[in-house]
C-alpha cells in the first residue's frame, strides 16, 4: 500500500531518478530525453495537484509531514507539504513544462545535457519548497544553484559567459553568508528544524536571543540577494537577460525561491505578530519596484526589460510581504502566480520577437558566433524545422498584447486581481493594518499602481515598435511547438481568472496558515513516524 | 584558544573579501577559497570549542553527555566544505571558459 505521505517526497525522487538517467544516454537520443523530461515533469504536476488537494481540498489535514529514514519529529529531516508549499511546487511543475517543450525546438541542440541539468533544477526547486530543515534548504538551494549556472551559460557565447560569471560570483557570496547564518542559528537554537526554532525562540534568553536575531538577519540577506532585493539584485538582469529564452522563463521563478524562504522564515519568528525584520523587507520591496520601474523605462531590448520584470515582481512581493498581514499576504500570492507565469511566457514571446530583428538579435548572434561554423547548420535546423506555425505575427501580437495585460495589472486578466486584491487589503473597508502605519499602505498603493503605469508606457512602446512600425518587415518564422507553450501559459493565465474565487479561497488559506505559525509547528512537531516494518507485522 | 581562531577566522575573511573585490577572476577564486575556509572555521566554532571531546558515542559505557561534543556542526562543515569545494571547481571552468572567449581575465569580460 502507497501511503499518501510517500507522496510528499515524490517531487524531488522524480526529477533526481530522470535526470541522472538521462545522464546515461547521449544527447543525439533527443527524442527520448524530450519524452523522458515529459513524463516527469507531467508526474510532477499530477502530484503536485494531489498534494493541493490532500492539504487544500479535505480540510482538515492543513498540512502533510515526511520524517525522511522515520526518525522521530525533531531529529528527523522532515519534508513539509502545506499550502505554500503545494502551491509552489505546482506552479514550478507548471511553469517547467512550458519552458521544456519550448527548448526542444532549438535550445536544447546547442549544448550538452540541457534535459538533465533542467530535471537537477527541479529538484532544487521543490527541495527548497518541501524541506522544514535549514542545513536541507541550503543544499537544496546549492543543487538549484549548480543546475542554473549550467543551464544560465547554455548555448555559450561572450555576453553569456559575463553575465554568468557575476551571476556565479554573487550566488556563491551569498551561499557563504547562508551558511553562516544557518551556523549562528543553530549555536543559538541548538536546532536546524525550523519549527523547533520557532519553538525554541519564544523562550530564548539573554544572549541566545540577538545571536538569533543576528543569525536570521544573515540568512534573509541570503534570501534578498536571491530574490534580487535592491541593491543586492543589479546581477539578476544582465544574467537573466543573456540566458535562453526557455532558460529564462524557468529561471522566472527561481527569484521565487528567496522570497518563498523568507516568507517561510520570517514568519515563523515574529516578533508580537509582526515578520521579523518586516520593515527591512518592505523597504527593500519599495526600492526594488522603483528600481525596476525606472529598469524598464530604461531599456532599449525587450529581454532586459522581461529581466526587469522579474525585478519588478520580486519587489511587488517584498513590499507586500513587509506589510506582515495576511489579506495582503494572500494577495501577494496570487500576484506570485500570476506574475511568474506571465514573465515566464514573456521571455519566450521576447526570445521569438527578437530572434527575429537584426538589431536586438544579439543574443541569438552570440550563440551563432559561439559555434562559429555552426552558422550553417543553424541554417539547415531552420530547414528541417518543418511545420511553420501560420499567421505567426497575429499570434505573437495577441499573445504578446495578453501578457502586457497580465504585466501592468489591467481588467479583466489575473494581474489585475491579484493587485486589486492587494489594495482592497490595503484600502478597503475592512483594511485594518496594526502593524503598517498609513505612510507604508499608501506608499505600496501608489508604487503599485505607478509601476502599472510605467509598464503600460514602456510596453505600448515596444509593441508599437515591433508589431507596428518596425523597420524591416517583420515576418517570424515560428514553429508550432514554440507557439504552443506561449498559448498553453496564456490559457493558464486565463483559467486563473476563470477560476478566481477558488484560487483566492486558497491564497486567503495559505496566508492565514501562515500568519499562525502554531499550526506548522504542530503539524511538524506532532509529526508521528510510521511504526517500523518490525512493529507493525510481528 | 578562542582567540586563535577568532583571529584566524577574521584575517581569513577579511582577506578574502578584500580578494573577492579585486577585478581579476584569479583574485576571486582564492578570495572565495578564503572565505569559505572562514566560514567553514566559523560553523565549526559554533559547536563550542572544546579539547579532548570526541563528537561519537563510544557506547560501552552510560553516556555522559558532558564528556562529548555536539557532532552536528562537524557534518555540517562536512558537507559545506564539500559544495564549496565542488562550486569552486565548477567556477573555475567558467573562469577559463570567460578567459578563452574574452581574452581577459577582467571580470567583466573587457579591460579599464
Amino acid at each position: 500500500m502507497v501511503e499518501p505521505a510517500h507522496l510528499v517526497v515524490a517531487p524531488i525522487l522524480v526529477p533526481l531518478v530522470t535526470g541522472a538517467l538521462m545522464l546515461f544516454f547521449e544527447d543525439r537520443e533527443r527524442r527520448l530525453k524530450t519524452a523522458l523530461s515529459l513524463i516527469s515533469i507531467l508526474a510532477l504536476i499530477s502530484i503536485a495537484t494531489a498534494l493541493l488537494n490532500t492539504v487544500h481540498g479535505g480540510g482538515h489535514a492543513a498540512s502533510l509531514v515526511y520524517l525522511v529514514g522515520n526518525w522521530p519529529a525533531p531529529i528527523a529531516i522532515s519534508l513539509v507539504a502545506d499550502r505554500l508549499a503545494a502551491v509552489m511546487l505546482l506552479l514550478t511543475a507548471l511553469l517547467a513544462l512550458p519552458a521544456m517543450i519550448f527548448a526542444t525546438q532549438r535550445w536544447e541542440k546547442v549544448g550538452p545535457h540541457f534535459h538533465s541539468l533542467f530535471q537537477f533544477l527541479l529538484v532544487g526547486l521543490n527541495g527548497a519548497f518541501l524541506t522544514g530543515d535549514l542545513f536541507n534548504l541550503f543544499v537544496f538551494f546549492e543543487v538549484m544553484l549548480a543546475a542554473s549556472y549550467g543551464l544560465a551559460l547554455h548555448g555559450g557565447g561572450a555576453l553569456r559567459v559575463r553575465g554568468g560569471l557575476n551571476y556565479i560570483v554573487v550566488n556563491l557570496v551569498a551561499s557563504l553568508i547562508f551558511l553562516i547564518g544557518i551556523a549562528m542559528v543553530f549555536s543559538a537554537a541548538g536546532s536546524l528544524n525550523m519549527a523547533e526554532i520557532a519553538l525554541r525562540a519564544e523562550s530564548m534568553q539573554g544572549f541566545a536571543l540577538p545571536a538569533l536575531h543576528v543569525g536570521l538577519a544573515m540568512l534573509g540577506l541570503a534570501f534578498l540577494i536571491k530574490a534580487g532585493m535592491w541593491p543586492l539584485g543589479l546581477w539578476l538582469v544582465p544574467a537573466y537577460s543573456a540566458a535562453a529564452g526557455p532558460v529564462a522563463a524557468v529561471f522566472a521563478i527561481l527569484s521565487k525561491v528567496g522570497v518563498y524562504a523568507l516568507l517561510r522564515l520570517a514568519l515563523l519568528v515574529p516578533n508580537e505578530g509582526i515578520a521579523f525584520g518586516s520593515l527591512v523587507i518592505f523597504i527593500g520591496g519599495v526600492a526594488t519596484l522603483m528600481f525596476a520601474s525606472i529598469g524598464i523605462l530604461a531599456s532599449q531590448s525587450l529581454k532586459r526589460a522581461a529581466g526587469y520584470f522579474v525585478l519588478m515582481s520580486s519587489g511587488t512581493l517584498l513590499a507586500a510581504f513587509g506589510m506582515s498581514q495576511s489579506a495582503v499576504t494572500a494577495g501577494a500570492l496570487f500576484y506570485m502566480l500570476s506574475s511568474t507565469l506571465a514573465v515566464g511566457a514573456f521571455f519566450l514571446v521576447v526570445e521569438l520577437i527578437e530572434r527575429e530583428q537584426d538589431a536586438a538579435s544579439s543574443v541569438l548572434a552570440v550563440t551563432m558566433e559561439a559555434y562559429g561554423e555552426g552558422e550553417e547548420d543553424m541554417e539547415e535546423d531552420e530547414a528541417e524545422v518543418g511545420r511553420i506555425m501560420p499567421g505567426a505575427v497575429a499570434i505573437l501580437g495577441i499573445g504578446f498584447c495578453l501578457l502586457a495585460m497580465v504585466l501592468i495589472g489591467l481588467p479583466p486578466l489575473p494581474g489585475f486581481l491579484a493587485k486589486f486584491a492587494i489594495l482592497t487589503a490595503l484600502l478597503g473597508p475592512e483594511a485594518s493594518v496594526p502593524a503598517a502605519s498609513n505612510l507604508m499602505r499608501g506608499t505600496l498603493a501608489v508604487l503599485l499602481i505607478a509601476s502599472g503605469v510605467v509598464s503600460l508606457v514602456a510596453l505600448s512602446r515596444a509593441g508599437i515598435r515591433v508589431f507596428w512600425a518596425p523597420v524591416e518587415p517583420f515576418l517570424p518564422r515560428i514553429t508550432v511547438t514554440e507557439t504552443a507553450p506561449i498559448l498553453y501559459l496564456l490559457g493558464l493565465l486565463i483559467a486563473l481568472v476563470l477560476a478566481a474565487g477558488p484560487a483566492m479561497n486558497l491564497f486567503l488559506a495559505t496566508a492565514d496558515d501562515l500568519h499562525h505559525q502554531v499550526r506548522y509547528l504542530d503539524a511538524v512537531l506532532g509529526a508521528e513516524r510510521v511504526p517500523p516494518f518490525a512493529e507493525a507485522h510481528p | 584558544m578562542e582567540l586563535v581562531i577568532a583571529a584566524a577566522i577574521g584575517v581569513l575573511s577579511a582577506s578574502g573579501v578584500w580578494l573577492i573585490l579585486r577585478p581579476r577572476t584569479y583574485q576571486l577564486v582564492i578570495g572565495l577559497a578564503l572565505l569559505s575556509y572562514a566560514v567553514n572555521l566559523f560553523i565549526f566554532s559554533m559547536g563550542r570549542l572544546r579539547v579532548n571531546a570526541p563528537p561519537v558515542l563510544d557506547g560501552s559505557a552510560p553516556v555522559d553527555v558532558t564528556a562529548y561534543i555536539d557532532p552536528v556542526p562537524q557534518a555540517l562543515v562536512l558537507t559545506a566544505i564539500v559544495i564549496s569545494f565542488a562550486t569552486t571547481a565548477l567556477f573555475l571552468v567558467v573562469l577559463i571558459v570567460s578567459r578563452g572567449m574574452t581574452g581577459t581575465d577582467h571580470v567583466d569580460g573587457r579591460e579599464g
